[in-house]
C-alpha cells in the first residue's frame, strides 16, 4: 500500500463520517418531521437495521482478507465494531426512552412478555464487553484472551438474527437476507478453520507415506481433501446457521415475492 | 358556602363517546387539530364526495388522527409488508366497477353491484378508535353504513351462524399476493351476532371523501372493538356459514391470532404486551396510551361475550 500515515488518517476520518451518515439522516428527518406516522418506530428500526449492517460489515473484514489477501480493511475493524455498538445503543435508547418513556412499570410489564426483546437485550449485553475492551491498551493487557473474548461477536451475530426473526409477524425476507450474509461470513471462517486443522494432520500422515512410497502421497492427498470437504459441509450443517439457510430455501420454493414473476 | 354545581356525574357523561357533534364542528375541531402541521388534507374533506354526510350514532368526540398518517401507514400485505410501500403500490387497484358476491346460508345470494348496495345503505360518518395488533392506534372518521343493515337485506337463514369476508385476489395487481407471506386470498370472519352489532360497519370512505386505495377501497369492514386485522379490505365476497370460517391470520399463526381478536390489554400477544398502544401522529415524547378492553367499546359489546373465557377465546 502506498498510503502514508497521514493518508490513512484521512481515510479513517472519511470512513468515520460516512458511518455517522445514517445517524445524521435520521436525526435530520426527525427535525424536519419526516419520520412518518410512527416516528419512534422509524428511529428504533432505523438504528437497529444499521447496527446489524455494521455487524455484517465487521464480520466481512476477515473473509475479505482470506479471499483477496488484502489486509488493509482490517484497519477499520475497531471503528466498525464500535459503530455496531453505537447504533445498537441508540436502538436500545430509543426503546427505553421513548417507547417505554423511561417507565420502570412499562419495562416490567412489556419486557418479560416479549422473547424477542429479551433476545435483543442479550445481544446488547454481549456487545458491552467487546466495546469496553476495544482499546489498544485493553487488547495488550488481555493478550490471547482478547481474541477469545471477541469471538463473542459471532454469538452476538446469531442472537441478533434470532431477535430479528422473533419480532417479525409473517414476512421473513429481510431477516433471511441478513441470515444469509452472516451465515456465509461465518461459514468462510469455519472452512478455513477446518482446513488449518486438517492440514496439520495431513502433514503428519504424508511424512509417513513419503518414506514408504512417493506415489501414494497424491492418492492420500486427494482422500484427505475429500475428508476435509465433507467435514466442512458437516460442520456447516451442524452450525446454528444451517436451519436458517434451509428455511430460506423453503421460502424460495414457496416463492417469496417481488423477485419471482 | 360551597356551591355544588354538578351532582353525581356518571363516568359515561364525561367520556367522549356520548357527546355527538355536528359535521361542521368536527371539521373545525379537526382543522384546529391539524393547523400546526399545515396539512391541507382536512380542508379537502369539505369538498370531498362525502363532505356533507350526517354523523351517525356511536361516533366519538375524539382528537382525529391526521389523514396523512392514516393514509400513509397501512398494513396491506396484498401489496407489501412495508406500511409505506403499500400506500404507493395500491394505486394500481381499479375499484370501479366493483361487485360483491353473496353466497352461502342466505335467501338472497347473488352478485351485487357496489352502486346498488350503496343505494340501499345510506352512509354516515363515525369517528372510531382503530387499534392494531402491533400495539399502535389511531382515530379515524370513517364513512360508511352499519354492516348488519346490509347483511339483513341478503336474508341470512337460521343456519347462518358466521359470516366470512374475502378480499379481492389478483397477483397481477396485488403484487404482495405473489409472495407466500399469507395464504391468499385474505379471509376474515365474524360470528353473526357480532356482524349484526350496530357498531360493526362497512366503510366506503374516510375524512369526508372516498377511501384511499391503501385503506381498503372501495369497501372494507370496520369492527372497532377488534384488532385491525379483522377489518378486512377490498371485499369481493360475503359468505354466510354454519361453521366458523378459517381466517387468514389465524391460519398463519393460530397460537398468536385468534378468531375473535378482541382488543384486550389483559391478554398479551405471545410475543409482546398489549397493555399499551402508541397513538399515531403523536410526538416522540408522548406516553403510550393504556389500551382499553374492547378498545373502549366494552359497554356496547361485552354482552356478546358473556360467559366466555376471553383468555381462551382470544
Amino acid at each position: 500500500m502506498l498510503v502514508g500515515k497521514k493518508g490513512w488518517a484521512g481515510i479513517k476520518v472519511t470512513v468515520f463520517l460516512l458511518s455517522l451518515l445514517p445517524f445524521g439522516l435520521l436525526v435530520n428527518d426527525g427535525i424536519n418531521d419526516q419520520l412518518g406516522a410512527n416516528p419512534i418506530e422509524t428511529l428504533h428500526f432505523g438504528f437497529g437495521d444499521w447496527a446489524l449492517r455494521f455487524l455484517c460489515m465487521g464480520l466481512a473484514l476477515t473473509p475479505i482478507k482470506i479471499i483477496t489477501g488484502q489486509s488493509w480493511p482490517m484497519r477499520f475493524r475497531r471503528m466498525i465494531g464500535l459503530f455496531v455498538f453505537f447504533y445498537a445503543s441508540l436502538h436500545l435508547l430509543i426503546f427505553i426512552a421513548f417507547d417505554l418513556s423511561l417507565s420502570w412499570e412499562a419495562f416490567k410489564d412489556e419486557v418479560p412478555k416479549s422473547p424477542y426483546i429479551l433476545m435483543g437485550l442479550l445481544t446488547y449485553s454481549l456487545l458491552i464487553p467487546l466495546a469496553v475492551t476495544s482499546t489498544k491498551n485493553m487488547q495488550k493487557r488481555l493478550g490471547r484472551n482478547w481474541i477469545k473474548l471477541h469471538r463473542l461477536v459471532y454469538i452476538a451475530g446469531l442472537t441478533a438474527l434470532i431477535h430479528y426473526f422473533w419480532l417479525v409477524k409473517a414476512d421473513y425476507t429481510e431477516p433471511l437476507i441478513y441470515a444469509a450474509v452472516i451465515s456465509i461470513l461465518l461459514a468462510i471462517r469455519i472452512v478455513v478453520h477446518c482446513r488449518k486443522t486438517r492440514k496439520l494432520s495431513l502433514r503428519d500422515r504424508s511424512r509417513v507415506v513419503i518414506s514408504s512410497d512417493r506415489a501414494c502421497v497424491s492418492t492420500e492427498h486427494s482422500v484427505v481433501k475429500m475428508q476435509v470437504l465433507r467435514h466442512c459441509v458437516e460442520s456447516l450443517r451442524n452450525s446454528a446457521a444451517y436451519p436458517l439457510l434451509l428455511g430460506m430455501q423453503r421460502v424460495k420454493q414457496d416463492g417469496w415475492g417481488r423477485r419471482k414473476h | 358556602m360551597l356551591i355544588k354545581t354538578k351532582v353525581n356525574i356518571l363516568s359515561s357523561e364525561i367520556t367522549d363517546r356520548t357527546v355527538f357533534e355536528s359535521r361542521r364542528e368536527f371539521i373545525k375541531a379537526a382543522a384546529a387539530f391539524s393547523a400546526g402541521l399545515m396539512l391541507p388534507s382536512l380542508g379537502q374533506a369539505e369538498t370531498g364526495k362525502y363532505a356533507d354526510v350526517p354523523v351517525g350514532p356511536y361516533s366519538a368526540k375524539l382528537a382525529v388522527t391526521d389523514r396523512e398518517d392514516v393514509a400513509g401507514y397501512t398494513n396491506y400485505y396484498e401489496f407489501s409488508t412495508n406500511k409505506k410501500d403499500s400506500t404507493v403500490l395500491a394505486r394500481t387497484l381499479t375499484t370501479q366497477p366493483w361487485s360483491v358476491e353473496v353466497v352461502g346460508e342466505a335467501e338472497k345470494p347473488g352478485v351485487y353491484n357496489l352502486e346498488d348496495i350503496l343505494k340501499d345503505n345510506p352512509v354516515e360518518e363515525r369517528i372510531y378508535r382503530f387499534r392494531c395488533v402491533e400495539a399502535w392506534s389511531m382515530v379515524v372518521p370513517w364513512i360508511g353504513f352499519p354492516l348488519g343493515d346490509m347483511l339483513k337485506r341478503f336474508k341470512p337463514t337460521s343456519k347462518a351462524k358466521f359470516v366470512e369476508f374475502t378480499t379481492f385476489y389478483n397477483p397481477e395487481i396485488m403484487v404482495g399476493q405473489r409472495s407466500g407471506v399469507l395464504d391468499w386470498p385474505y379471509v376474515e370472519g365474524l360470528r353473526i351476532d357480532e356482524a349484526m352489532h350496530p357498531l360493526a360497519m362497512m366503510a366506503t370512505g374516510m375524512y369526508g371523501d372516498e377511501l384511499p386505495k391503501q385503506n381498503g377501497a372501495p369497501l372494507r369492514l370496520i369492527v372497532p372493538w377488534k384488532y385491525g386485522f379483522k377489518s378486512i379490505k377490498a371485499i369481493v365476497k360475503i359468505r354466510f356459514m354454519e361453521n366458523m370460517p378459517e381466517t387468514a391470520w389465524h391460519k398463519n399463526a393460530p397460537a398468536e391470532n385468534g378468531f375473535y381478536a378482541n382488543v384486550n390489554p389483559e391478554v398479551p400477544h405471545p410475543r409482546w404486551s398489549q397493555s399499551r398502544e402508541r397513538v399515531l401522529g403523536s410526538s416522540i415524547f408522548t406516553l403510550k396510551r393504556d389500551t382499553e378492553k374492547f378498545n373502549g367499546y366494552g359497554a356496547e359489546v361485552v354482552g356478546l361475550y358473556s360467559g366466555m373465557d376471553l383468555k381462551r377465546y382470544f
